[in-house]
């Protein structure tokens, strides 16, 4: 279980535009480093974030992204949706070595 | 009305000349605005995943006590408020200055009966973030223990005690040249207010003592061990330097 931090508002009017920033814990080790004793260290990376957008009905992929070995650890992702209905954003960060998190995120529509 | 202007604005020049300038800057001044946004703002600055981790540290029952930190302590944002701006302190106990780290991990071996976090580990990194976010905002206290001056007196004299194959003190670089570039970098005043901080040449958290043992391998000299005598009477000396100045802990650095 990686740490996460998600900072999107609670509430949003009908149809406005919402930004959600993501934060995650994670090394994002490239697989080109050499550790001390001069072996290589092995490739763990983020391979990609999706967000998914559940209003009850519909689940709307709204947004995703592929990580490269060139993104920094702990990698910071922020965009836009626009608020439709009340539901929940879904996020899952999938990577190297069967990593995966999920996280949700409730929005209230009025 | 024009008396009251008069007044004001007489009242605002003499307001000006008592206030001298304080020639001191944290470390956060000579970053680009780019960083500086990613400190400032909490849903970017990737210490609060440490500081989050801390918090859960803070809740979790540890050792043979089976007691949590917040068992004794209770709510840290009252109860550490302002701890992290005062250390280090002159521990009775052990009859010598002891840095926020020492003073944890002797809380950890006394009252809870467990073993010490690993040096620089994950956990000991959260734990110190989130007692020293608890004083975000607050200032530095001088070391006012008479017991602790001729620590900070020792630290004094490393800060200027020339080290290593290059012959560098401290001093040289961040009282003489600070501002100035050193290769990409800037040269911070090394006012050490923003610690343990999130520093991207890293890509992870980092103690002060991290960061003057990376500093002495620079000038190639051998590192103090952590948790030596020398380090903490470093750490003595620059609270003391930077007395007065906010704490903006936990930063990020370049």
């Amino acid at each position: 279980m990686a740490r996460t931090l998600i900072t999107m508002p609670k509430t949003a009017k009908r149809g406005e535009l919402i930004e959600i920033r993501t934060l995650i814990a994670h090394p994002m080790e490239t697989g080109y480093r050499h550790a001390d004793d001069g072996s290589v260290q092995p490739r763990n990376l983020i391979r990609r974030l999706t967000c998914r957008y559940f209003d009850g009905r519909d689940d709307v992929e709204v947004f995703s992204a592929e990580l490269f070995p060139a993104i920094a650890a702990n990698p910071y992702v922020s965009f836009f949706t626009v608020a439709t209905a009340s539901g929940s954003l879904r996020f899952s960060w999938q990577g190297d070595n069967g990593f995966a998190q999920t996280e949700s995120v409730e929005l209230t529509v009025t | 009305m024009k008396a009251t202007i008069v007044a004001v604005l007489l009242a605002s020049i003499a307001l000006a000349h008592a206030a001298e300038p304080d020639p001191r800057r944290s470390g956060y001044e000579f970053m680009t605005p780019q960083v500086q946004a990613m400190q400032r703002d909490d849903a970017a600055n990737p210490a609060m995943l440490a500081v989050q981790d801390g918090a859960a540290l803070w809740d979790r029952a540890a050792g043979a006590s089976s007691k949590s930190c917040a068992s004794c302590h209770g709510a840290a944002a009252t109860s550490m408020r302002g701890v992290a701006a005062r250390y280090p302190v002159f521990d009775a106990a052990q009859q010598r200055p002891l840095d926020l780290r020492q003073r944890i991990n002797a809380c950890r071996v006394n009252h809870q009966q467990a073993t010490s976090f690993a040096t620089e580990s994950a956990d000991q990194l959260a734990i110190e973030s989130f007692v020293a976010l608890q004083s975000r905002g607050l200032v530095v206290a001088a070391p006012s223990d008479p017991k602790l001056q001729p620590a900070i007196e020792r630290g004094a004299r490393l800060f200027t005690q020339r080290m290593g194959q290059l012959d560098f003190s401290c001093a040289q670089c961040h009282d003489g040249h600070a501002g100035q570039r050193l290769a990409g970098s800037t040269i911070p005043q090394a006012h050490p207010t923003g610690y343990p901080l999130y520093r991207l040449e890293w890509q992870g958290m980092g103690s002060l003592q991290r960061r003057l043992r990376s500093c002495m391998a620079g000038v190639r000299a051998e590192p103090f061990a952590y948790g030596a005598p020398e380090l903490v009477e470093l750490e003595l000396y620059l609270a003391q330097r930077a007395a007065g100045m906010r704490i903006d802990a936990p930063a990020v650095r370049p």
